[in-house]
């Protein structure tokens, strides 16, 4: 990455003069300065436009998940969306992927409207989704399959795509036969290999273990370096998305709104453990509290199992 | 070893219990054969190609009818499990139509078939239809729900997503419904021949009964207990072992 921008600020506040936050918190100026050359040569490639989703409880009540949120992402950027449980984070990458549609506003890919699933854009799981019935060769192939590419172009992509994950010994493996690391490892893999503009995942590393997640963020981070694609990345954890986003975006607790926006211009490589990056988080986590203690009453009052326990700031800080 | 070991105990018991009431000739050995003229009659039936031929007529109509009944129930479980509308409708109808015998569906087949090989088929398939629908519906419904989202966000549709995806990621939800599935195709099979003549298993039992053959009708139903428990034992042992190394699970489902 651009080595040029080592002496800007760790934090740099910037907002869309065309689409405010949604929350009405103070916003500094926009830092044009601080957008690297490359950024801003760059198209739009996903753009959600007033996206709003609601639906029916099992009580009969509406409830609006999203609201409004208005979004840009240019190819290639590496967007972090941060946001306590419950506000909607997922259900905005399950919109994208165009497994759900809004019930207003539009997601464009290029500047078309999505229509349904398409493999220019594809989903990491958090529960990775891997097929325990095929090998993990088969699971890397399975896209392209899918696209009747010829049997023995994907043959030299699956073993291709292993080798970027370091997985290439696993390939007549079973799932069940893999630790969680590796899982996520196929599933990166499996979602390279359709050769996506766009890859989005969802809170992929949550369940692992923090050395295999320290692990993986190199290697993601690596691999993005490498290819250029463009990661709309959700999680609830503010330092991992500093850690590996060009920029990040809080969302409220629902409804979903985009609260604001902050670019990362630090130096990559990164590391969860650079005080740069410990530092950004803080000011981040600081406006993201009032929304997660705001989600944790929510739970109590609602008598819902809460999903996050109450030390969470502690995990919210991590 | 000693699992083995209780096997042998068992069935040693129970053979010569049964060689002991027959050599003490409380009933005549007409009604009542002994271990070894039963022996002999599975011998002569295979000797004389008898069985053979019922076995192969029987597993030909068996396989036939359940194959349909698996291809059938697989579309309509399907179809009820995604569809709320049927669900709510279909889904009622069909367990309650479970429990109707399926025999009972033989009057209805010899009036709209006539006396032919269509209407144990049709026997057949409405004994085991409804078993492989209700797995499939049931199997579809805990199937996890990323299964079919990962396939559609890798591009997999129609026939192709459930083809690819929805149906080996039910599989290890519906295999012990195929399985009661076939035991029932196996045995409204039977009971269709045992109606109808036409060569099979069921008609050689029948046979047994009218030469007064007491020999006979045990030899076959040995026979028939036997085949379904080699299919059983054998056919669906091995998919559930293939399951299990395939998904890791570590009891069958």
């Amino acid at each position: 990455m651009s080595a040029a921008a080592h002496n800007v600020p760790a934090r740099s506040p910037v907002v869309d003069p065309h689409f405010p936050a949604g929350g009405g918190v103070k916003i500094g100026p926009i830092s044009g300065g601080q957008t690297s050359c490359r950024q801003k040569a760059a198209a739009r490639k996903v753009e959600l436009s007033d996206i709003s989703l609601s639906y029916r409880t099992q009580t009969g009540d509406r409830l609006l998940a999203l609201d409004n949120i208005n979004l840009q992402v240019r190819t290639g950027e590496f967007v972090c969306m941060v946001g306590p449980s419950g506000c909607g984070k997922s259900t905005l990458l399950h919109l994208i992927a165009g497994l759900h549609s809004p019930t207003a506003g539009q997601v464009l890919i290029d500047g078309q409207p999505v229509q349904g699933p398409g493999t220019d854009r594809i989903l990491i799981f958090q529960e990775h989704g891997l097929f325990p019935w095929l090998t993990v060769g088969q699971n890397v192939e399975f896209g392209m399959k899918m696209k009747r590419i010829p049997k023995a172009e994907r043959t030299e992509k699956v073993q291709h795509y292993l080798r970027l994950v370091h997985l290439a010994k696993f390939e007549k493996s079973y799932i069940h036969q893999l630790s969680g690391g590796m899982r996520q490892r196929v599933a990166i893999a499996r979602a390279l290999a359709t050769e996506p503009d766009v890859l989005l995942m969802d809170e992929p590393f949550a369940a692992l273990d923090a050395q295999t997640r320290d692990l993986l963020h190199d290697e993601l981070e690596r691999i993005w370096s490498d290819m250029g694609r463009t990661i709309i990345f959700v999680t609830h954890n503010v330092r991992e998305a500093v850690r590996l986003g060009d920029r990040v975006v809080l969302l409220t607790f629902r409804p979903g709104r985009v609260k604001s926006e902050f670019a990362v211009d630090l130096p990559r490589p990164r590391s969860l453990e650079d005080p740069e990056v410990a530092l950004a988080a803080r000011g981040s986590l600081d406006e993201l509290r009032e929304e997660i203690n705001r989600s944790l009453e929510a739970e109590y009052k609602e008598g819902v199992k809460p999903r996050i326990k109450p030390e969470a700031d502690e995990e919210y800080a991590k | 070893m000693k699992r083995a070991a209780r096997y042998v105990i068992f069935y040693a018991g129970l053979f010569g219990l049964w060689t002991l009431l027959a050599e003490l000739k409380l009933w005549p050995p007409y009604l009542f054969p002994t271990p070894w003229g039963v022996a002999q009659s599975v011998y002569g039936g295979f000797a004389d190609h008898s069985y053979w031929i019922a076995i192969r007529v029987s597993m030909e109509r068996v396989l036939l009818g359940y194959g349909i009944s698996v291809v059938l129930g697989m579309i309509l479980g399907l179809g009820v499990a995604s569809n709320k509308f049927l669900e709510e409708t279909m889904g009622g109808l069909l367990v309650s139509l479970q429990s109707l015998p399926s025999i009972c569906w033989w009057p209805l087949a010899l009036l709209w078939f006539g006396l032919n090989q269509n209407a144990i088929l049709f026997v057949v398939i409405m004994g085991s239809l409804l078993s492989v629908t209700l797995a499939m519906e049931d199997g579809r419904k805990q199937m996890p729900k990323i299964f079919s989202q990962a396939g559609r966000n890798l591009g997999a549709k129609g026939f192709k997503l459930f083809w690819y995806v929805l149906l080996p990621a039910s599989l290890p939800f519906i295999v012990s419904g195929l399985k009661q599935g076939w035991a029932f195709a196996w045995r409204s099979l039977i009971t269709a021949e045992m109606l109808y003549l036409s060569l099979g298993l069921g008609q050689i039992l029948m046979m047994g009964r009218d030469l007064n053959d007491m020999s006979a009708v045990l030899a076959v139903m040995f026979l028939i207990v036997a085949i379904g428990y080699l299919v059983d034992g054998i056919a669906f042992k091995s998919i559930e072992r293939h399951l299990q190394n395939k998904w890791g699970l570590t009891a069958a489902t």
